[in-house]
């Protein structure tokens, strides 16, 4: 049978406040345990929750990002259950009126594009850590440790409907909303330190089928390789069960690296009770259309506006405008490149950009930021390149002697240094062309007995006579027309 | 200085104020006096926490101010605090084995904001469990006895807040009251109890009971008095997001209260012999029903013909949700409560089971250890209200009888009445153990009170009269519109400068 994945995502975002969603201890991350834990944190009786606004002005900026309904008046509810390292054992969270209503992310798989529809976008408190293993209490006891310095870190979980259709779609949705809260400095974006967590809601269908299958949860799943991985395993027990006559058991499970496999956590049967209901010490949250107006003012350029203007006013592709908006650092760097060449060139920019310079990062393990050629150094590379000095092929040579650091990466210094000024005198091409032919008159004859290659083989002889720097267009035409007469 | 009951001595903390800015007597002679009489009474039970060192630390600091001229208001003055304020120093137990050995490392606002103005504590006053009950007989540590007559209650849960102040061990304490708990021990202990408008008074500190409904207040013998409390304790705290910054555009701070106040006075003091002409006094119908007593019923009757001598109008009016208010507020209380008090699970702080397995099971055996029954019928009912399937019926249901009994007050207000009267209990104080096997008959003689509860609003209690026999004190209350704290002390005021039942005290009825 053919089937079809349903895929849905919850993501927690950890939002970018100097000091907890209700109170004002540090959220920094690496402390020594408890040390960021106030009394209010560590819900000692008689505290009360009061709201840090920089969390809401941070739901608001991604509520405009996507385009969706940034609620005026929302509210805050308590999610009722029992665990130590939840200390008021009620988590303040927003089930009724979210801050963030609908909005909608576009994203590629591939050069293929696809839009996905949010649901919601709503401010909760993180819970601490517990640590069960290898922890012992003040008399060597096996124990269970308690670290509150995360209890009350604002996050802003941010819920998809169930549109997507396969990992790959799921990954490519969750690369670009990691990419976009990034970008737009809500979230520092560290998936090892738990800013970043997805859980994926997986159910499969026979294709054609117009109601969903009876999904399960796969809870805080913290790198994009383990999210595809794990709803390939997810879905692939879903059909083997379907297919062997079971049927799938709405569950919470958990992705197991180690194993490669998601584990059932708890099933529908054990789930809390979470007597929802609204939190007394917060009122509601108001949001002033001029606070919204504020924020709109001073949002920055979003990837995809940016992503417009580079098809629309520079000229690139749909895919390779994508590519550059993929992060602040790569668009800023694209910008500056674009910048400093003659218009209409921007994408050659963008091929060396995507090219040979990602290539080169990937190759050397950096990040744009530690990139030792500037933008208008490279800038300065292509445009040798756009005035014919020399061909794609050196200044590719020219690059890598820019990044080791030669001639403190000029690029005019470097082609003058080595001599790789491109040869556009046809005279000189002339008789490097007539040498060639003198010497392969065998080679010749292929040619005049029709075969192409032994063109090509020529244009070879003479590039390497040139030492690469000839001009390959003057080379092709001369020796065709010499070939030819 | 003898072991004298205060209020033999001073009868108003205005007086007291100027003994002792005199000099005649320091605020370390009053407070170890103080420390004296509250040992002498220790039978009353209404003390939980005295610290001698750290409350003659206060009167010392006390005396520097007075004699540098420069002292706050309450400079030297003896309070204390119902045991649910945290405080830096003495234990703070909520009356509850769950706290019993509970230091907070901050105080309450309340509690800063009373030191602050100079007030000395005599420390931590017993009170009912986590503020829940309205006989002060769920504490942990025993009950308190109604210093009017020992075998009797003194109301709750602020019992041993009344009756500190009612065996003159101080001139005012702090109360706080979710569902009468400042008005009702006021009136079973012949004082005078204000609970202002919900939102004046920081939460911050305070052990949460029920969060939407708890707003703290002062007991005193007198409206005068209150009105010397209420002024350091009222204001804006940002520790505290449902404490308000305004009230009706002006700003929530003591000023306020004291401007209305000193503007009624005035009004008052224009209009000669009937000081109260023109006010309208709503009587709500509903309020005289079958199960009022005979003897509170005639005492309020008795008030209402004072103020009427004093020149106001009386309205009869009709507040037909009151009944209604029993079912909603244990509904929303419960439910508030039940999840306030999840915290108090012995992980990070208060009582800890001595056996447990696992943590599922160090959790429950602390808290069903922790807690006395009152208290967990209350978490119960709080959950099952809260539960999926239920929450519609019982607790969505609820609000909106909420919000219908505070339209039917707004109206009143709007249409009928400046202020609305009535009694504060339907009876006076009972016997200690009387409703031990009946629970829900404390739960309905809170009638009067609920509602105004629910709908936020200032009222008080003031005394005004004493049953036949035994002869024990009556409380008139009376309700104002939000924010009408100054005007209905100073109503409070006329009448008591007309009436001698606030100056009554124990053992010389």
């Amino acid at each position: 049978m053919d089937w079809e994945i349903v895929i849905g995502l919850e993501t927690h975002v950890q939002l970018s406040t100097e000091s907890k969603i209700f109170s004002n201890s540090s959220t920094r991350f690496g402390a020594a345990p408890n040390t960021q834990a106030s009394v209010v944190d560590l819900a000692l009786p008689g505290t009360l929750p009061v709201m840090n606004y920089g969390a809401v002005e941070r739901a608001i900026v991604f509520g405009l990002a996507i385009g969706a309904h940034v609620a005026p008046f929302s509210k805050f509810e308590r999610k009722n259950y029992f665990y130590p390292d939840l200390p008021k054992n009620y988590q303040i969270s927003q089930l009724e009126i979210p801050v963030v209503q609908g909005g909608s992310l576009r994203f590629f798989v591939g050069d293929e594009e696809k839009t996905i529809n949010l649901t919601r976008a709503h401010l909760e408190e993180d819970a601490g850590k517990s640590l069960h293993e290898n922890f012992t209490g003040p008399h060597g006891e096996s124990s269970t440790g308690i670290d509150l310095n995360r209890a009350g870190t604002p996050l802003l979980e941010i819920v998809t409907e169930p549109e997507l259709r396969s990992a790959a779609e799921a990954v490519a949705y969750a690369r670009t909303l990691h990419a976009l809260v990034v970008w737009l400095g809500i979230c520092d974006g560290n998936m090892q330190e738990g800013s970043f967590r997805v859980d994926a809601n997986v159910s499969v269908r026979p294709r054609g089928q117009k109601e969903f299958g009876t999904r399960c949860e796969i809870k805080n799943v913290n790198s994009f390789r383990f999210l595809e991985r794990a709803i390939l395993f997810e879905a692939r027990r879903q059909i083997e069960l379907i297919e062997d006559g079971g049927t799938v058991v709405q569950e919470t499970r958990l992705y197991d690296a180690d194993r490669d496999e998601t584990r059932s956590m708890r099933s529908k049967e054990d789930a809390h009770d979470y007597r929802y209901f609204p939190d007394p010490d917060l009122p509601p949250l108001v949001i002033a259309p001029e606070w919204i107006e504020r924020i709109r003012a001073a949002m920055p350029e979003l990837p995809s506006q940016k992503r417009q203007r580079f098809e629309e006013e520079l000229g690139l592709t749909a895919y390779d405008a994508a590519q550059l908006t993929m992060d602040r650092a790569t668009s800023d760097y694209f910008e500056e490149v674009a910048a400093a060449l003659p218009q209409g060139q921007a994408k050659l920019g963008a091929n060396w950009i995507l090219g040979e310079l990602a290539a080169t990062l990937n190759r050397e393990e950096r990040e744009l930021a530690d990139c030792p050629v500037r933008p208008e150094q490279l800038a300065a590379l292509i445009q040798r390149i756009i005035d014919g000095t020399i061909s794609n092929k050196i200044a590719r040579d020219v690059f890598a002697a820019m990044w080791a650091g030669e001639e403190n990466g000029n690029p005019d210094a470097i082609i003058e240094a080595r001599g790789l000024k491109q040869i556009s005198d046809s005279g000189a091409i002339s008789t490097m062309i007539d040498e060639v032919l003198a010497a392969n008159p065998a080679i010749v004859e292929e040619y005049r007995a029709g075969r192409q290659k032994a063109f090509n083989s020529l244009v070879g002889q003479v590039m390497k006579a040139a030492k690469g720097k000839a001009n390959p267009q003057q080379v092709n035409q001369l020796l065709k027309e010499k070939l030819d007469a | 200085m003898a072991n004298l009951p205060l209020h033999t001595q001073f009868p108003s903390i205005q007086a007291l104020r100027e003994t002792l800015r005199s000099g005649e007597l320091s605020a370390v002679e009053l407070a170890r006096s103080a420390l004296e009489a509250i040992e002498a009474q220790s039978q009353l039970n209404a003390f939980l926490h005295v610290d001698a060192e750290l409350t003659l630390a206060q009167a010392s600091q006390a005396d520097a101010a007075l004699k540098s001229g420069e002292a706050p208001s309450l400079a030297g003055i003896p309070i204390a605090h119902k045991d649910v304020f945290v405080t830096r120093g003495w234990r703070t137990t909520a009356a509850s084995r769950m706290l019993e050995n509970y230091v907070s490392p901050f105080d309450a606002t309340v509690v800063s904001r009373l030191a602050g103005a100079g007030a000395v504590s005599l420390g931590k006053l017993n009170c009912d469990e986590f503020a829940m009950g309205s006989g002060n007989e769920t504490s942990y540590f025993g009950p308190v006895l109604n210093p009017w007559d020992h075998s009797r209650v003194p109301g709750g849960s602020s019992g041993g807040s009344a009756a500190a102040v009612a065996a003159g061990l101080v001139m005012a304490a702090t109360g706080t009251d979710t569902g009468g708990s400042i008005r009702q021990p006021s009136a079973f202990c012949g004082l005078s109890g204000i609970k202002p408008t919900y939102g004046t008074v920081s939460r911050f500190g305070m052990i949460a009971y029920g969060s939407s409904l708890d707003q703290a207040g002062p007991i005193a013998r007198h409206a005068r008095d209150l009105l010397e409390l209420l002024e350091p304790m009222v204001g804006f705290d940002p520790m505290d997001s449902t404490s308000l910054e305004s009230c009706d555009g002006k700003a929530n701070n003591a000023q306020r209260i004291r401007s209305n106040f000193d503007a009624a006075l005035a009004s008052q003091q224009q209009k000669g012999e009937r000081p109260l002409d023109g006010l309208r006094i709503g009587v709500p119908r509903e309020y005289f029903n079958g199960g009022l007593s005979p003897d509170v019923a005639q005492a309020v009757e008795q008030a209402l013909r004072t103020f009427e001598e004093l020149g106001a109008v009386r309205v009869e009016i009709s507040l037909p949700r009151t009944e209604l208010s029993i079912p909603a507020y244990y509904v929303i209380a419960p439910a508030e409560a039940s999840t306030n008090l999840s915290r108090f699970d012995g992980v990070r702080f208060g009582h800890r089971t001595a056996q447990y397995g696992d943590l599922e099971e160090m959790t429950s055996r602390s808290r069903f250890e922790g807690f006395g029954p009152e208290v967990r019928r209350r978490i119960l009912a709080g959950t099952y209200v809260l539960c999926h399937g239920y929450y519609d019926a019982y607790y969505l249901q609820a609000q909106r009888v909420r919000r219908m009994i505070t339209t039917d007050f707004q109206q009143a207000f709007s249409e009928h009445c400046d202020v609305i009267m009535g009694p504060v209990s339907p009876n006076v104080a009972r016997q200690i153990g009387d409703n031990r096997e009946d629970p829900l008959a404390d739960w309905l003689s809170d009638i009067y009170t609920l509602s105004v509860s629910l709908a936020g609003l200032p009222a008080m209690s003031v005394p005004c009269g004493f049953s036949a026999e035994p002869k024990l004190p009556i409380g008139l209350q009376i309700i104002g519109n939000y924010f009408a704290e100054g005007e209905l002390l100073a109503i409070a005021d006329c009448f008591q400068q007309a009436t001698d039942w606030h100056q009554r005290t124990p053992g010389q009825q």
